[in-house]
């Protein structure tokens, strides 16, 4: 079966690539793009690991249709460290013991930044919304509500 | 299984390319297409799209109010005119689950989930469905009912805005909170008309299916007013015409044994 050219913005590069049609956006970037950020946790909507940004709201990269992306903005994990620099969110993330496997990090620290975009000082109830959709196995949550809290605090979070 | 994709500029090509081909699959939000494609679902050989705006525009300056079926859950909660469906909006998924799944789709969504379809069933919402020939509209228990058979794009969802707060109530029992799947949803219009209940409506998600109104224990209310005695008489209804399913939730039995509990603190405003 052909396949279909995409072309969409991702972490704010132009990328372009020959997609299979149904594929979906989180095997795009693992295995076009070569982002291995995104995880691929459940494949349902219900863990979370794989969270991007589309132009800056929260989507679950394996319920996105690729081609869906056409022209769009995506942001991944991996876009969001300044050079060597940390981003605020992933220093928070490891000063406060947020990650222990580190399999959900990558989705927690996208919808973490999703929040912090729109309202850079959450509460925490607004914190744990947020989160709400992604699942951790390992830490409890609340170092993760915590590192959140404190990179908003840190007034360092928007990037 | 590589699928052929159709995007569409309009609803009405979407639509005749959904009734043309029967492996067809429309794709709205993603959140059920998408897994089924993840899960290898054969039965989908086609996805048809449409990017008409159509689809996402929201109406709601009357007292009767039309939802575009493309309309995500975000959408509705970030409305203000659409306060009373903020709670129903709310109990779906995570944030990222709001901002892809859509309203039209959620009146697909199998049970245990589609908790948005209770509501709109409880407020008698007329679904617009456009077909290969033309559009038509539907009451949403007859669409509910013939769901799976029907080919054709859902356009748009309507109803009356509820006469007040106390007039529409909702709950969605789940054991994760707000994500999880529904162990049982309920949604109650109550309407009065002199401190009696005129014209009740009470849906139920998880119960069976797709959301099925508990029209016994709408029948314990009719023209009476709330008290401790029709509210009794609405719980001891509360399962009848039920079939809820055994899932990873909750059994189907304690499905019928809490339907009851809860229908009684949603209707005494307990929490």
């Amino acid at each position: 079966m052909a396949k279909t050219a995409l072309q969409f913005r991702h972490n704010g590069r132009d990328v372009a690539v020959f997609v299979d049609g149904g594929v979906n956006l989180l095997t795009t970037l693992r295995e076009l793009i070569g982002d291995m950020t995104p995880k691929f946790g459940c494949g349902q909507g219900g863990c979370g690991a794989c969270t991007v940004l589309i132009d800056g709201e929260a989507h679950l990269s394996c319920l996105t249709l690729a081609q869906t992306v056409e022209g769009r903005s995506v942001q991944t994990l991996d876009g969001i460290k300044d050079g060597p620099n940390l981003h605020p969110l992933q220093r928070a993330f490891m000063e406060h013991f947020a990650a222990q496997c580190g399999y959900c990090t990558p989705g927690m620290l996208m919808a973490a930044k999703a929040l912090l975009d729109r309202n850079p000082a959450p509460s925490r109830d607004e914190v744990v919304n947020a989160i709400s959709g992604n699942i951790c196995r390992c830490t409890g949550y609340e170092p993760i509500i915590n590192a959140v809290l404190a990179a908003a605090s840190g007034g360092r979070a928007r990037a | 299984m590589p699928v052929t994709v159709k995007t569409f500029a309009t609803s009405t090509e979407a639509a005749a390319a959904l009734s043309s081909e029967r492996d067809a699959r429309y794709l709205g939000g993603g959140t059920l297409v998408m897994r089924a494609l993840n899960e290898g679902d054969l039965s989908v050989a086609t996805v048809v799209r449409a990017t008409d705006r159509a689809l996402t525009e929201l109406n709601v300056a009357s007292s009767r109010i039309t939802i575009g079926a493309g309309v995500t859950f975000a959408r509705v909660l970030a409305e203000r005119e659409l306060g009373f469906l903020h709670p129903v909006a709310a109990s779906i998924g995570g944030p990222a689950v709001r901002n892809m799944g859509t309203v039209g789709g959620n009146l697909f969504a199998p049970t245990p989930f589609g908790d948005f379809a209770v509501a709109l069933l409880a407020l008698d919402a007329t679904v617009a469905v456009q077909g290969g020939y033309g559009a038509r509209e539907a009451g949403i228990e007859e669409f509910l009912a013939g769901r799976d058979r029907q080919p054709g794009l859902v356009l748009s969802i309507s109803c009356a805005r509820p006469s007040g707060s106390e007039a529409f109530r909702y709950r969605k029992i789940a054991r994760i909170k707000p994500k999880g799947g529904s162990l049982v949803t309920l949604a109650a219009h109550l309407p009065t008309s002199g401190g009696r209940v005129v014209g009740a409506r009470i849906a139920l998600g998880a119960m069976a299916a797709t959301a099925v109104r508990a029209k016994a224990a709408e029948r314990a209310l009719e023209g009476r007013t709330l008290d401790a005695a029709s509210i009794a008489a609405a719980v001891a209804a509360a399962a009848e015409g039920t079939s809820p399913v055994d899932d990873s939730f909750a059994s189907a039995w304690y499905r019928r044994e809490v339907v009851g509990i809860h229908l009684r603190r949603l209707l005494d405003g307990r929490e």
